[in-house]
């Protein structure tokens, strides 16, 4: 694809409003846009509640189907589909996680996650839907595992990092579980042998070119090979590992940093996530979203980065969460301390024509 | 929690003259008048505002109007004081919606003012813990007294 040519600018398709407080987190589910199957987006809230955004074939533009209220009594941090898209896990600040089935558009919680010692914050499923992973301020992961019957159990509690858990994210094609910290680290966990003995195989901290701050979030690229964190200390890091190691099998493969990103940003970047195609998107407490792609000028010895788009005051308050959806209609959501969830289409700014992706 | 006051011994100052401020909802956002807005605030231990304390004073308050940024440095009593973050969830609960959405506020202690100064700092201005502290049951309680009990 190549981005050196033209100008490409984001534009708002649509402004979802309904949530009463600040909306923290988003997640497209996994059917979203296949074979015909409507653009499905969850969206979680200050305001206790999840909201279910589907998209008319018809019309194009999304409705809110579902509001699942009256199971969390604090904030809803974070939210996430199952791979197959029939399980939707949230997290919340009451300390426990949710479970909740669709069926049929009618959702209901079928199971409650506890054991944290106060807010979780963050919630991700592993690629095959086997495991899921939490964690939180009370500075633990924990590894849960999926059983028959939405059973769940809990098959390691991982402590390591020495501040609140921002966010976990399994990696797209391994069981390898990545955590990132307001201890200013990144960690990576892998399960030795298969037999539920979880460790902490690698540690990003300052001295491997890491962040100096709380990091927020972190997003892989499409093959796995490459990591992409965000952070309070205002910079995006790219991280790349051996890909031919980790496909014979070792897990324990070490992340290295790639390049840093500094001087685009001047306000903490709370999300960071990155497209199928390649373009890294991030949302800020400026109000405003920015997209980076790889640059003409990598070279052999690292690739280099460049801005393809800035979207000041995409937002009238913070950008707390960017995510591009995975499959069909290329769209980007993004959701808002203003109470908002925004859906927005990259195009280029010469003509009317969508960018097609 | 202690049973003893962190500071037994504050030391305790006149309040300052106020002037009337206008009404004006249009008004630019001013420094002296976010002030006005905060002095009175309790603190936490202490059956005196801020200000009396000299936790807080006119020159607290910076605005950039063009950036749309407000900092705030107050000065905690003493160096050990672990009221420091209830006395900023005070200030960000007080302040929540008395600016037009856009403008950002950062709350620090003055330099040199505490001893876990980064510390508190990171704390102060981490809105998640912010968040999830005001939803804490105690801390709210704490922090609603410090904002409402009745004018001193």
């Amino acid at each position: 694809m190549n981005f050196a040519d033209e100008n490409f600018e984001l534009r708002e398709v649509q402004k979802l409003e309904g949530h009463t407080d600040r909306v923290w987190s988003l997640a497209w589910k996994p059917t979203t846009g296949v074979d015909g199957a409507p653009a499905v987006l969850a969206s979680c809230s200050g305001d206790k509640t999840v909201r279910i955004w589907e998209q008319s074939s018809a019309t194009g533009s999304f409705q809110c189907k579902a509001v699942l209220e009256d199971t969390h009594n604090r904030t809803v941090r974070s939210c996430a589909w199952s791979p197959s898209g029939k399980l939707l896990a949230t997290a919340s600040f009451d300390a426990t996680t949710a479970i909740w089935e669709d069926v049929g558009g009618d959702f209901t919680c079928v199971s409650t996650l506890e054991g944290h010692e106060n807010e979780v914050k963050s919630v991700s499923w592993n690629a095959s839907g086997s495991l899921l992973a939490t964690c939180g301020r009370d500075k633990s992961v924990w590894i849960w595992e999926v059983l028959p019957h939405n059973e769940f159990d809990c098959v390691s509690v991982l402590q390591g990092h020495t501040q609140d858990v921002k966010m976990v994210q399994w990696h797209p094609s391994m069981d390898i579980l990545f955590s990132c910290s307001y201890d200013n680290t990144i960690k990576v966990w892998a399960e030795d042998g298969g037999n539920d003995d979880w460790h902490c195989v690698q540690t990003l901290n300052e001295s491997s070119s890491g962040h100096t701050s709380t990091v927020w979030a972190l997003s892989f690229n499409a093959s796995g090979d490459k990591m992409v964190s965000c952070s309070d200390d205002l910079t995006i890091k790219i991280w790349g590992a051996d890909i031919m190691s980790m496909q014979s099998g070792d897990e324990n493969a070490p992340w290295t940093h790639l390049c840093t990103l500094s001087g685009y940003h001047d306000r903490t970047i709370f999300s960071v996530h990155w497209s199928r195609e390649g373009i890294i998107c991030t949302g800020a407490a400026d109000d405003a979203i920015r997209l980076f792609v790889e640059s003409e000028e990598s070279v052999a010895d690292g690739p280099m980065y460049k801005l393809l788009t800035k979207k000041e005051k995409a937002h009238d308050m913070d950008v707390n969460a960017v995510l591009w959806s995975s499959t069909g209609n290329k769209l980007l959501a993004s959701a808002s301390d203003d109470g908002t969830v925004k859906i927005w289409e990259l195009g280029s700014s010469s003509g009317q024509k969508k960018l097609q992706l | 929690m202690t049973l003893g006051l962190i500071n037994a011994n504050p030391v305790v100052h006149a309040k300052k003259e106020r002037i009337a401020r206008s009404d004006d909802p249009h008004a630019d956002v001013d420094p002296l008048e976010i002030y006005d807005y905060v002095r009175d605030i309790r603190d936490p231990e202490h059956p005196y505002s801020l200000e009396q304390l000299s936790v807080l004073s006119e020159e607290s308050i910076t605005v950039d109007e063009k950036l749309g940024r407000i900092l705030i440095m107050f000065t905690p009593t003493i160096q050990h004081c672990s009221m420091a973050t209830v006395i900023g969830l005070c200030l960000r609960e007080k302040l929540k919606d008395h600016f037009p959405p856009h403008f950002k506020v950062d709350i620090k202690v003055a330099p040199g003012s505490h001893a876990n100064e980064e510390s508190v700092n990171k704390q102060l201005n981490d809105k998640e813990r912010v968040a999830a502290a005001l939803e804490n049951p105690n801390l709210r309680q704490l922090v609603d007294e410090c904002l409402y009990s009745n004018e001193l």
